[in-house]
């Protein structure tokens, strides 16, 4: 059986601490810059912040992952570089890279540290896969958001290095790494600046008159929910458009839903998958202490042969509404 | 000016699922008439639709090839199923003519041979252009999002070490891929089960706000701008950068007639001004914008000549 | 008061006129005492204010007879209770029950899933909200609490009171 580590969220030193302290086996943060895609306001960890960070989970046996995950454009590379030497100095465990500059860097300069493969370099088949383990010394995928379970198991046959999947979160839709509707809307790029619907352009525009709620991304209705309807974050894939067929507007992607594999997780441990990721750095430590510790009981269940008895993780997924997404059947394609 | 004089145009592949007729008819115009140095063929979208035009790939070649046209064959960007695996570790195995690779798989099966690296590789930086360079490629196109301080620097790197550089400059962006299907979401079908009802739509399936504004276009799997890139107006300053081969993506109009508004340019022999109003009359109702290039929203046209770099 | 956490949020709350300003004044000695302490002893969060210090927050607990008036600059905090025909042009607007920012401070309650179930209303600068509750959200233990602690044995006497008639009058909407 696979290890089944847990790799947690933390967009805050309080969110690591909380994090930690509920269980998880890992954590994955970033700086407070473009280096990595959760570049949100108030948001990250300086390098004094992770530092102490660092300190604090590797006491507790809590490996520290620091994600370089987007993609520096040409003028700006020493950005990333230089949070490398300085996560490198400050002792993270392992680097979450998407770039194959910032990976060659890393090889070449910290061999020491353990290379993990962002879900943002979109590698999805076993040659994609080989293609950074052989040239980078990658030890870990974090396999896109796309594949069945028999897919999965499949690839896991066919590569030399450790399988990380999604287990909850936010579902993105898009290849990740593969995707500019952020930028093509405010201007702002997912790959290079590490945001997706930045909150700088978002507005909520409620209507007095009938309480329904627009939710607009740089002047764009995204969105707009009847008085008593779920919402949701202006995120370009879940928004809700019209076609020249579909004048009532409907999701043109996805609906506002969160993916939640807690049912598939002993399909998932027995395919081979070495950890499971759950995602959320941008959400509160409410967020960070329930779904950890949940899925924490969760995978000691499994590990110890029990029935792992899931509690409801619905209020918590966006829309409130949840899928298992691709990782069930192919029919979601 | 003398950097300006190198520059190629090329022909992106088609992103669309054109019928076999409409293909054949297209590029036996390219072949005649475009102006236009390079083509690249292929389906680098959906996998499904690749048997559709497969058989007709040689005679297009040879077509092309006899008509003066440098051809080179594109790679699939999502490479995820066992034929896509197969499409790519084949295409990957031919001599001749060039390719162009869209996904890592295609950069393992190459080894070290040589290629072109494609708009899906993420080619965005020095660093990661001179690595590739030493795996083989011969040739990068850079990321439609890429702002001009970028590709300044990019190109410039990529022609000092002897790489080809392309941008490009006209046609939808591509804004994203993605394991679904939209258009076959949008028939309320599955992608195994489409019934290729994306022929439907040779330019995109138009998607709009609840207020009416047209925004993105759907293309199976992929998500495109409404509006059209057009970088006319800026194709000296891109030159003059080092970018040595400018893409049009073919879209459903006129497609000789847009080769021929940047050959112009090229040739000098009508201004930027002129070639683009000519290129605002041809596209019609489609926007026309460049905000990527200006490191502002995608989506916006910003007017006039910026102060140099 | 009854509380249904599903129901959609009064359109106009009350709050002005004679009562509204005397409540306010009554309770501006405390929020300013509490204001003052968190400051002191959470200067961090200041940081990921950023930009943002500067912004004039107008927290609008919809069971309350006033609003809150928050401008987080740490040379010259203000939190003062403001009626609502009084109140000042702000950056961004952050409505909800009373309750449900306890939860938020107590770090009981996810702020996106309380905006996601429409228990949190948002206008103005979103990015704003997002520094806020980031800054928030990074320091440890709960503010409420610490809030209360500041007034002794009665203080924390009225939080638990609180606590303890939010989860029973949300116990009937049984989604909690």
């Amino acid at each position: 059986m696979s290890l089944a580590e847990l790799i947690c969220p933390a967009g805050t030193p309080a969110a690591l601490r909380t994090a930690v302290d509920a269980g998880a086996d890992a954590v994955y943060c970033g700086f407070q810059d473009a280096t990595n895609a959760r570049n949100f306001p108030g948001l990250n960890f300086t390098p004094e912040e992770l530092e102490a960070a660092v300190a604090y989970a590797h006491a507790r046996g809590t490996k520290v992952l620091l994600a370089l995950n987007t993609y520096p454009p040409a003028g700006k590379v020493d950005l990333w570089r230089h949070a490398a030497d300085t996560g490198a100095r400050i002792g993270v465990d392992a680097f979450i890279v998407a770039d194959m500059g910032v990976a060659d860097y890393i090889a070449r300069t910290h061999p020491g540290v353990r290379l993990h493969l962002s879900v943002q370099a979109a590698a999805s088949s076993p040659e994609a896969i080989r293609y950074y383990v052989e040239n980078f010394g990658v030890k870990r995928v974090v396999l896109p958001r796309i594949l069945t379970i028999p897919e999965i198991r499949k690839i896991r046959q066919d590569i030399p290095c450790e399988i990380e999947t999604f287990i909850f979160g936010n579902h993105g839709l898009m290849v990740e790494g593969r995707c500019s509707l952020t930028n093509y809307l405010t201007g702002q790029s997912t790959n290079m600046d590490g945001v997706c619907s930045p909150a700088s352009d978002v507005e909520y525009i409620r209507d007095e008159a009938t309480g329904e709620m627009s939710s607009c991304l740089n002047g764009f209705t995204i969105d707009r929910f009847g008085p008593e309807e779920k919402a949701g974050y202006p995120t370009i894939c879940k928004g809700r458009y019209t076609a020249p067929h579909r004048p009532e507007g409907y999701y043109a992607f996805e609906e506002p839903v969160s993916l939640n594999l807690s049912r598939l997780l002993p399909e998932l441990i027995d395919a081979g998958v070495h950890a499971f990721k759950i995602e959320g750095r941008q959400r509160s430590k409410a967020y960070v202490r329930s779904v950890v510790s949940s899925f924490r009981r969760a995978v000691d269940d499994i590990r110890a042969g029990r029935t792992a008895n899931i509690e409801d993780l619905v209020a918590l997924t966006e829309g409130q509404k949840q899928t298992q997404g691709a990782f069930e059947t192919k029919k979601w394609r | 000016m003398a950097v300006t004089d190198m520059e190629k145009l090329t022909l992106g592949p088609i992103a669309y699922h054109w019928s076999r007729d409409e293909r054949r008819d297209f590029y036996a115009r390219v072949a005649d008439e475009a102006p236009v140095d390079e083509v690249y063929l292929g389906e680098v979208i959906c996998s499904k639709r690749a048997p559709f035009h497969e058989a007709d790939l040689p005679a297009t070649i040879d077509r092309l090839e006899r008509a003066g046209k440098t051809v080179i064959v594109s790679s699939l960007a999502e490479v995820m199923l066992a034929r896509e695996r197969k499409a790519t570790a084949d295409l990957a195995g031919m001599d001749s003519p060039e390719i162009e690779l869209n996904n890592a798989a295609g950069l393992f099966a190459r080894e070290k041979r040589p290629h072109r690296v494609g708009p899906f590789l993420n080619a965005y930086n020095e660093a990661t252009i001179a690595w590739m360079a030493g795996q083989g490629a011969t040739h990068v196109t850079l990321p439609v999002e890429l702002p001009r301080e970028a590709v300044n620097v990019a190109a410039k790197a990529a022609r000092n070490l002897g790489l080809g550089v392309e941008l490009q400059v006209f046609g939808r962006a591509p804004l994203a891929v993605s394991a679904r299907c939209y258009h076959a979401r949008a028939h309320g079908r599955t992608k195994d089960n489409c019934q290729f009802v994306c022929e439907n739509d040779p330019d995109g399936m138009p998607l709009s706000t609840r207020d009416g504004d047209p925004i993105l276009r759907v293309n199976g799997i992929q998500t495109q701008s409404e509006s059209y890139v057009d970088l006319l107006p800026e194709i000296e300053e891109i030159g003059a950068m080092g970018v040595s081969h400018l893409r049009l993506m073919p879209q459903a109009v006129d497609m000789v007639e847009v080769a021929w508004a940047f050959r112009d340019v090229l040739d000098g022999a009508c201004s930027a001004e002129e070639a683009d109003s000519r290129l605002r009359a041809m596209c019609g109702s489609a926007g026309l914008s460049n905000g990527f290039y200006f490191g502002t929203a995608g989506y916006r046209r910003i007017e006039g000549a910026a102060p140099a770099l | 008061m009854t509380i249904d956490p599903g129901a959609v949020l009064p359109p106009r709350p009350p709050g002005a006129g004679a009562f509204a300003r005397l409540a306010a004044t009554l309770v501006q000695p405390i929020l300013g005492r509490v204001v003052r302490r968190v400051a002191a002893r959470h200067a961090s969060l200041f940081a990921r204010l950023g930009p943002h210090q500067g912004t004039d927050f107008v927290i609008d607990p919809v069971e309350f007879p006033f609003a809150l008036h928050l401008r987080p600059d740490p040379k010259a905090l203000l939190f003062r209770a403001v009626p609502r025909d009084a109140l000042p042009v702000a950056g961004a607007t952050i409505r909800g029950r009373f309750l449900m920012f306890l939860e938020l401070l107590d770090y009981e309650e996810d702020g996106d899933a309380a905006f996601f179930s429409r228990d949190l209303e948002i206008t103005g600068d979103t990015e704003a909200v997002v520094r806020l509750r980031n800054a928030l959200d990074d320091v440890d233990g709960s503010i409420a609490e610490e809030a209360a602690a500041m007034f002794g044995p009665p203080g924390r006497a009225i939080l638990g009171h609180l606590r303890r008639k939010y989860s029973d009058d949300a116990m009937p909407g049984g989604e909690r």
